[in-house]
């Protein structure tokens, strides 16, 4: 394939990666934003998001597209009871000190991996996507008989990819309107602003701190199962996402969610095209520690507001 | 007071050297490693435990003595003497840079800082791959690996040249945090802006802390490549910089012998439980959580706290 093709491609798929993450990332925001703590244990949410899919799709064994969005729907629910419980039985215990909040979710982490290992296995396990027709993409060219559109070979994408970006923008789209069109949110916007003010006019913010950390683990999940399709579900899948989601939070600045969703594009997108034409351990390298000058020199992040 | 301190540790160390010739061989081999574990962890305790700089990046100063001594006596074909000293240098070197940069953020943000610089470090050992041989490691030859004549491969040599190790590192840490220096380190952990105030210069001290730590934990990696003939981009790996923080919380943070403790503890439940089930793991998980909500001082501290006062 020539340049400009290749080009496109690496940007198609550098699309899905930004989808993905810009869930994920979403999440941690979240989470940060509302209760002021980082969660560790985040990227393992996403793992259980995709295990539990791999696990609802292969129990009811019916048509794909049955088990796909049964595990939609299951996933992001057990997950995020799971991540409110704990948020009750430990963080809230800990009073939501930021530096044993990480340290539990650190522990949190390998708990939530390590019995995935005893029960899920080792192994990596594929989930069939609902639809997956190939569709073939148009280049053009200047030659001798002027424009014209060709369909290079190789040049092509699934339709189950363009739905993964579609659906990651609808949701995101929910999220928001939740965000600042319902009670909810506001409840969710007034604790973020005072806890102690929230409190005092009758918010049970101790509830809202729970449903606030399993919305962000439910998020997580969402994206995992949206991804399982095209990467298998394994135990040790969410260190990456862990990773990325934590460069994409603090390039948009902790706790801003319009700021999240365009570092995850900007990252999504040039991990895609980057490791398509350079090293991607030495891409990683390079990204992380750009990331870290970031929070050196510019804590608030690159969008966000001064002093988060 | 310092009487006290001084035959604590001297005990200690005196119980440690009796061990070798009482425990059978498996168990000394264990506690051999487990000595140097323990400096690692006792470096970790400085930053810590004593200066209250919560890092979740110490791996990088723990494979930067390990690859320091690992490489220059493999590629250097150095004696294993000035391979020491250079892994020294490297550790002393990452911690001074890492430090000026990390100790500029502070909180959660440090600990995120130092998370990454660590992983770039990990990420780095695998880029490297021809001369690390990454995740797979190298080993060192067995005829290199002497100290002073003194030949580490057999199981009594390995055995006290770490505890020479972890009986240095031990008196001099235990001295440090006793004199002035160590006290003002203590005033910054329990309030930074008072400290401050009272006229000391908290950044330089804090960076002078780090540094330090990073160069014991450094000579714990040289040391582990040295004893233990192997160098791998495990030890480089986000699971080494959690297992010090475990051992120091588990032990007591701010004590003198709960990185040991916290060591001793660790090491025999990883040990037991992975004759079990490969998913060892659950049990550091499982201690960390258990570790903030119900023993947030680790062993020896609420030792201090409910009966012995003087512990140090």
């Amino acid at each position: 394939m020539e340049f400009g093709p290749h080009l496109m491609l690496a940007t198609l798929e550098g699309a899905v990666t930004a989808a993905i993450l810009a869930l994920t990332a979403m999440g941690l925001s979240v989470v940060f934003g509302v209760m002021r703590v980082v969660n560790v244990a985040h990227g393992e949410f996403y793992m259980l998001g995709a295990v539990i899919a791999w696990f609802v799709a292969s129990t009811l064994g019916a048509h794909p597209a049955v088990g796909f969005v049964a595990a939609l729907v299951i996933a992001p629910l057990l997950v995020g009871s799971l991540a409110a419980l704990a948020d009750v039985l430990i963080l809230q215990r800990i009073s939501y000190d930021p530096e044993r909040t990480i340290v539990a979710t650190i522990g949190l982490l390998y708990i939530i991996q390590q019995t995935t290992l005893m029960t899920f296995g080792p192994d990596a396990r594929p989930v069939e996507a609902p639809f997956n027709s190939r569709i073939a993409l148009p280049w053009f060219e200047f030659g001798d008989g002027g424009f014209a559109l060709y369909w290079p070979w190789g040049l092509s994408i699934t339709s189950y990819k363009l739905f993964v970006i579609a659906a990651a923008v609808v949701i995101l789209a929910a999220l928001w309107l939740l965000m600042t069109r319902t009670k909810a949110g506001l409840v969710m916007r007034a604790t973020q602003q005072d806890s102690a003010m929230a409190q005092a006019f009758g918010i049970p913010v101790a509830r809202v701190y729970a449903l606030v950390f399993g919305l962000g683990a439910a998020l997580a999940a969402m994206g995992a199962v949206l991804i399982v399709p095209i990467q298998q579900a394994h135990y040790l899948m969410g260190g990456d996402p862990l990773l990325l989601s934590f460069i994409v939070v603090i390039i948009g600045g902790l706790g801003s969610l319009p700021g999240t969703v365009i570092a995850a594009v900007l990252i999504g997108m040039s991990d895609g095209i980057i490791s398509v034409f350079f090293s991607p351990t030495l891409a990683k390298i390079l990204a992380t520690l750009a990331v870290a000058m970031v929070l050196v020199f510019r804590p608030q992040g690159l969008m966000g507001k001064s002093a988060a | 007071m310092t009487g006290k301190d001084a035959a604590l540790h001297l005990g200690v160390l005196a119980v440690l050297l009796a061990a070798f010739f009482v425990l059978p061989e498996y168990h000394s081999g264990s506690l051999a490693r487990i000595m140097v574990l323990a400096v690692y962890a006792m470096g970790y305790n400085l930053a810590f435990g004593y200066t209250g700089l919560l890092s979740l990046g110490h791996a990088l100063f723990f494979a930067a003595g390990m690859y320091g001594l690992a490489l220059s006596m493999q590629i250097g074909g150095w004696p294993a003497l000035p391979a020491f000293l250079l892994a020294l240098g490297a550790a002393l070197a990452v911690a001074g840079a890492v430090g000026v940069l990390a100790l500029r953020t502070r909180g959660v943000g440090f600990m995120i800082v130092t998370l990454m610089f660590a992983q770039a470090g990990y990420l780095t050992v695998l880029y490297f791959g021809a001369w690390t041989r990454g995740d797979e490691g190298f080993a060192l030859p067995q005829e290199v690996r002497n100290l002073f004549g003194l030949d580490v491969t057999t199981p009594a040599g390995r055995y006290f040249a770490a505890l020479a190790l972890f009986a240095v590192v031990l008196l001099a840490l235990g001295a440090l945090v006793r004199a002035p220096f160590g006290r003002t380190l203590i005033a910054i952990r329990e309030n930074e802006a008072r400290a401050a105030m009272l006229g000391y210069d908290v950044q330089r001290l804090k960076w002078i802390a780090f540094v330090v730590s990073g160069v014991v934990s450094g000579a714990a990696g040289a040391a582990y490549a040295l004893l233990f003939g192997y160098a791998g981009a495990t030890f480089a790996g986000v699971q080494y910089s959690i297992f010090p923080l475990l051992y120091v919380l588990l032990g007591g943070a701010g004590t003198t012998l709960g990185p040991f403790v916290g060591a001793v503890f660790m090491f025999y439940l990883i040990d037991l439980s992975s004759g079990i089930t490969t998913a060892y793991m659950l049990v550091a998980g499982l201690a960390l959580v258990l570790l903030t909500l119900f023993l947030p001082q680790g062993i020896l501290g609420t030792l201090r706290r409910r009966a012995l006062p003087w512990l140090p």
